[in-house]
Protein backbone atom coordinates (compact mmCIF):
# COMPACT_ATOMS: atom_id res chain seq x y z
CA UNK A 1 0.00 0.00 0.00
CA UNK A 2 1.31 3.41 -0.92
CA UNK A 3 0.33 6.85 0.25
CA UNK A 4 -0.78 9.37 -2.33
CA UNK A 5 -0.79 13.07 -1.50
CA UNK A 6 -2.65 15.25 -3.96
CA UNK A 7 -2.08 18.97 -3.58
CA UNK A 8 -5.07 20.65 -5.16
CA UNK A 9 -4.34 24.30 -5.84
CA UNK A 10 -7.16 24.98 -8.27
CA UNK A 11 -10.63 26.33 -7.69
CA UNK A 12 -13.16 23.74 -8.97
CA UNK A 13 -15.45 26.54 -10.14
CA UNK A 14 -12.71 27.79 -12.44
CA UNK A 15 -10.97 24.54 -13.40
CA UNK A 16 -13.18 21.64 -14.35
CA UNK A 17 -10.19 19.31 -14.35
CA UNK A 18 -10.25 19.23 -10.56
CA UNK A 19 -12.74 16.40 -11.09
CA UNK A 20 -9.84 14.36 -12.41
CA UNK A 21 -8.09 14.62 -9.05
CA UNK A 22 -11.21 13.55 -7.17
CA UNK A 23 -11.82 10.61 -9.48
CA UNK A 24 -8.23 9.43 -9.17
CA UNK A 25 -8.24 9.87 -5.39
CA UNK A 26 -11.39 7.76 -5.10
CA UNK A 27 -10.03 5.09 -7.42
CA UNK A 28 -6.78 4.84 -5.46
CA UNK A 29 -8.68 4.66 -2.18
CA UNK A 30 -10.82 1.81 -3.53
CA UNK A 31 -7.60 -0.01 -4.44
CA UNK A 32 -6.61 0.13 -0.79
CA UNK A 33 -4.12 2.98 -0.81
CA UNK A 34 -3.92 5.77 1.72
CA UNK A 35 -5.00 8.97 0.02
CA UNK A 36 -4.73 12.57 1.20
CA UNK A 37 -5.98 15.64 -0.62
CA UNK A 38 -4.36 18.84 0.63
CA UNK A 39 -6.26 21.90 -0.55
CA UNK A 40 -4.09 24.97 -1.07
CA UNK A 41 -4.41 28.39 -2.71
CA UNK A 42 -7.74 28.65 -4.58
CA UNK A 43 -8.27 24.95 -3.97
CA UNK A 44 -9.65 25.79 -0.53
CA UNK A 45 -12.65 27.54 -2.08
CA UNK A 46 -14.20 24.10 -2.63
CA UNK A 47 -14.06 23.44 1.10
CA UNK A 48 -16.73 25.97 2.10
CA UNK A 49 -20.02 24.55 3.34
CA UNK A 50 -21.86 26.79 0.92
CA UNK A 51 -19.86 25.68 -2.10
CA UNK A 52 -22.45 24.09 -4.34
CA UNK A 53 -21.83 20.65 -5.81
CA UNK A 54 -18.59 20.19 -3.94
CA UNK A 55 -17.44 16.57 -4.09
CA UNK A 56 -15.22 16.84 -1.01
CA UNK A 57 -17.77 15.36 1.38
CA UNK A 58 -18.06 12.32 -0.87
CA UNK A 59 -14.30 11.91 -0.79
CA UNK A 60 -14.22 12.19 2.99
CA UNK A 61 -17.01 9.61 3.31
CA UNK A 62 -14.94 7.26 1.15
CA UNK A 63 -12.04 7.56 3.59
CA UNK A 64 -9.92 10.08 1.73
CA UNK A 65 -8.33 12.52 4.15
CA UNK A 66 -9.18 16.05 3.04
CA UNK A 67 -7.08 18.85 4.53
CA UNK A 68 -7.30 22.59 3.91
CA UNK A 69 -4.30 24.91 4.23
CA UNK A 70 -4.89 27.44 7.03
CA UNK A 71 -2.84 30.17 5.32
CA UNK A 72 -4.87 29.85 2.11
CA UNK A 73 -8.12 29.87 4.10
CA UNK A 74 -7.13 33.04 5.94
CA UNK A 75 -6.08 34.80 2.73
CA UNK A 76 -9.52 34.11 1.28
CA UNK A 77 -11.51 34.96 4.40
CA UNK A 78 -12.72 31.44 5.02
CA UNK A 79 -13.05 30.62 8.72
CA UNK A 80 -12.56 27.12 10.10
CA UNK A 81 -16.21 26.81 11.10
CA UNK A 82 -17.25 27.43 7.49
CA UNK A 83 -15.60 24.23 6.27
CA UNK A 84 -17.62 21.36 4.86
CA UNK A 85 -18.06 18.22 6.91
CA UNK A 86 -15.08 15.96 6.46
CA UNK A 87 -12.62 18.75 5.67
CA UNK A 88 -10.02 19.48 8.33
CA UNK A 89 -8.05 22.69 8.69
CA UNK A 90 -4.34 21.95 8.42
CA UNK A 91 -1.10 23.71 7.54
CA UNK A 92 2.06 23.62 5.51
CA UNK A 93 4.01 21.88 8.31
CA UNK A 94 1.58 18.97 8.18
CA UNK A 95 1.98 18.82 4.41
CA UNK A 96 5.76 18.62 4.72
CA UNK A 97 5.37 15.83 7.29
CA UNK A 98 3.31 13.92 4.74
CA UNK A 99 5.69 14.59 1.86
CA UNK A 100 8.75 13.40 3.69
CA UNK A 101 7.39 9.93 4.46
CA UNK A 102 8.72 7.05 2.41
CA UNK A 103 6.46 5.38 -0.14
CA UNK A 104 4.59 8.65 -0.58
CA UNK A 105 3.74 9.88 -4.03
CA UNK A 106 3.13 13.60 -4.27
CA UNK A 107 1.03 15.01 -7.08
CA UNK A 108 0.52 18.75 -7.50
CA UNK A 109 -2.48 19.99 -9.43
CA UNK B 1 17.31 8.46 12.05
CA UNK B 2 18.51 8.84 8.47
CA UNK B 3 18.73 12.37 7.15
CA UNK B 4 15.76 13.22 5.00
CA UNK B 5 15.86 15.29 1.83
CA UNK B 6 13.03 16.88 -0.10
CA UNK B 7 13.46 17.96 -3.71
CA UNK B 8 11.16 20.61 -5.13
CA UNK B 9 10.95 21.58 -8.80
CA UNK B 10 9.42 24.96 -9.53
CA UNK B 11 8.63 26.63 -12.84
CA UNK B 12 6.53 29.75 -12.26
CA UNK B 13 8.04 33.18 -12.86
CA UNK B 14 8.01 35.66 -9.97
CA UNK B 15 4.96 37.83 -9.23
CA UNK B 16 2.62 35.69 -11.34
CA UNK B 17 1.38 32.74 -9.36
CA UNK B 18 0.51 31.75 -5.81
CA UNK B 19 2.54 28.63 -6.53
CA UNK B 20 5.72 30.59 -5.76
CA UNK B 21 4.48 31.54 -2.29
CA UNK B 22 3.41 28.00 -1.50
CA UNK B 23 6.74 26.65 -2.72
CA UNK B 24 8.61 29.11 -0.47
CA UNK B 25 6.45 28.06 2.48
CA UNK B 26 7.10 24.36 1.85
CA UNK B 27 10.86 24.95 1.56
CA UNK B 28 10.95 27.06 4.73
CA UNK B 29 8.90 24.55 6.70
CA UNK B 30 11.11 21.66 5.63
CA UNK B 31 14.30 23.52 6.54
CA UNK B 32 12.89 24.46 9.95
CA UNK B 33 12.21 20.76 10.52
CA UNK B 34 15.87 19.98 9.79
CA UNK B 35 15.17 18.47 6.38
CA UNK B 36 17.66 19.07 3.57
CA UNK B 37 16.00 20.68 0.56
CA UNK B 38 16.98 20.73 -3.09
CA UNK B 39 15.32 23.23 -5.39
CA UNK B 40 15.46 22.94 -9.14
CA UNK B 41 14.24 26.18 -10.68
CA UNK B 42 13.19 25.71 -14.28
CA UNK B 43 11.81 28.04 -16.95
CA UNK B 44 10.47 31.29 -15.46
CA UNK B 45 11.36 30.28 -11.92
CA UNK B 46 15.02 31.08 -12.55
CA UNK B 47 14.00 34.74 -12.29
CA UNK B 48 12.90 34.33 -8.68
CA UNK B 49 16.49 34.89 -7.58
CA UNK B 50 17.48 37.81 -9.85
CA UNK B 51 19.50 40.22 -7.76
CA UNK B 52 18.39 43.27 -9.77
CA UNK B 53 14.82 43.11 -8.45
CA UNK B 54 13.93 46.32 -6.66
CA UNK B 55 11.04 47.14 -4.33
CA UNK B 56 8.83 50.00 -5.39
CA UNK B 57 6.63 52.70 -3.96
CA UNK B 58 2.86 52.49 -4.36
CA UNK B 59 1.50 55.60 -6.09
CA UNK B 60 -2.08 54.37 -5.68
CA UNK B 61 -1.77 54.38 -1.89
CA UNK B 62 0.76 57.20 -1.86
CA UNK B 63 3.29 55.15 0.07
CA UNK B 64 7.07 55.44 -0.25
CA UNK B 65 9.38 52.53 -0.95
CA UNK B 66 10.12 52.25 2.76
CA UNK B 67 6.47 52.48 3.81
CA UNK B 68 5.37 49.98 1.19
CA UNK B 69 8.08 47.49 2.22
CA UNK B 70 7.36 45.56 -0.97
CA UNK B 71 8.54 41.96 -0.76
CA UNK B 72 10.78 40.68 -3.52
CA UNK B 73 11.26 37.05 -4.42
CA UNK B 74 15.04 37.52 -4.47
CA UNK B 75 14.86 38.36 -0.75
CA UNK B 76 12.75 35.28 -0.08
CA UNK B 77 15.31 33.13 -1.91
CA UNK B 78 18.19 34.78 -0.04
CA UNK B 79 16.42 34.22 3.29
CA UNK B 80 15.82 30.57 2.49
CA UNK B 81 19.46 30.12 1.50
CA UNK B 82 20.49 31.70 4.80
CA UNK B 83 18.14 29.34 6.65
CA UNK B 84 19.62 26.38 4.76
CA UNK B 85 23.27 27.41 4.66
CA UNK B 86 24.70 24.34 6.35
CA UNK B 87 22.60 21.86 8.29
CA UNK B 88 19.96 21.51 7.04
CA UNK B 89 21.28 22.39 3.64
CA UNK B 90 19.34 24.14 0.90
CA UNK B 91 20.75 23.54 -2.56
CA UNK B 92 19.21 25.86 -5.12
CA UNK B 93 19.97 25.09 -8.77
CA UNK B 94 18.80 27.30 -11.62
CA UNK B 95 18.44 25.72 -15.06
CA UNK B 96 21.34 27.21 -17.00
CA UNK B 97 19.66 27.30 -20.41
CA UNK B 98 16.60 28.98 -18.87
CA UNK B 99 18.90 31.54 -17.24
CA UNK B 100 20.64 32.30 -20.54
CA UNK B 101 17.35 32.67 -22.41
CA UNK B 102 16.15 35.23 -19.88
CA UNK B 103 19.42 36.98 -19.17
CA UNK B 104 18.81 36.05 -15.56
CA UNK B 105 22.36 35.21 -14.55
CA UNK B 106 22.73 37.84 -11.82
CA UNK B 107 21.31 35.78 -8.98
CA UNK B 108 21.60 36.21 -5.23
CA UNK B 109 24.57 34.53 -3.57
CA UNK B 110 24.33 30.77 -3.21
CA UNK B 111 22.30 29.99 -6.31
CA UNK B 112 23.98 27.38 -8.51
CA UNK B 113 23.75 26.77 -12.22
CA UNK B 114 22.82 23.34 -13.53
CA UNK B 115 20.53 21.37 -15.77
CA UNK B 116 17.84 18.69 -15.86
CA UNK B 117 20.49 16.07 -15.13
CA UNK B 118 21.00 17.70 -11.74
CA UNK B 119 17.28 17.48 -11.09
CA UNK B 120 17.32 13.76 -11.91
CA UNK B 121 20.19 13.18 -9.48
CA UNK B 122 18.49 15.26 -6.79
CA UNK B 123 15.27 13.30 -7.19
CA UNK B 124 17.04 9.94 -7.09
CA UNK B 125 18.94 10.90 -3.94
CA UNK B 126 15.94 12.37 -2.11
CA UNK B 127 13.34 10.96 0.23
CA UNK B 128 10.69 12.49 -2.01
CA UNK B 129 10.22 14.93 -4.87
CA UNK B 130 7.48 17.46 -5.46
CA UNK B 131 7.04 18.96 -8.92
CA UNK B 132 5.06 22.20 -8.98
CA UNK B 133 4.20 22.79 -12.63
CA UNK B 134 2.91 25.92 -14.29
CA UNK B 135 -0.74 25.89 -15.21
Amino acid sequence: MARYVFIESRDPFESRDTQFVSDMALALKRLGHEVVIFLAQNGVLAARQNARRSHLSLLAKAGVSVLADDFSLRERGVAGEELSAGVRESGIDALVDLLIQKETKAIWH
Amino acid sequence: MAQKTLTVAIMDAPYESANSTTAFRIIASALKKGIHVNVFAYEGAVSLAIKDQAPHANPVKGTTVEEEDHPTTKNFVASLLELGKSNPLLTWVNCGLCVDERGAGNSVEGVKRGGPGDFLKMAMDSTNTLVIPTR
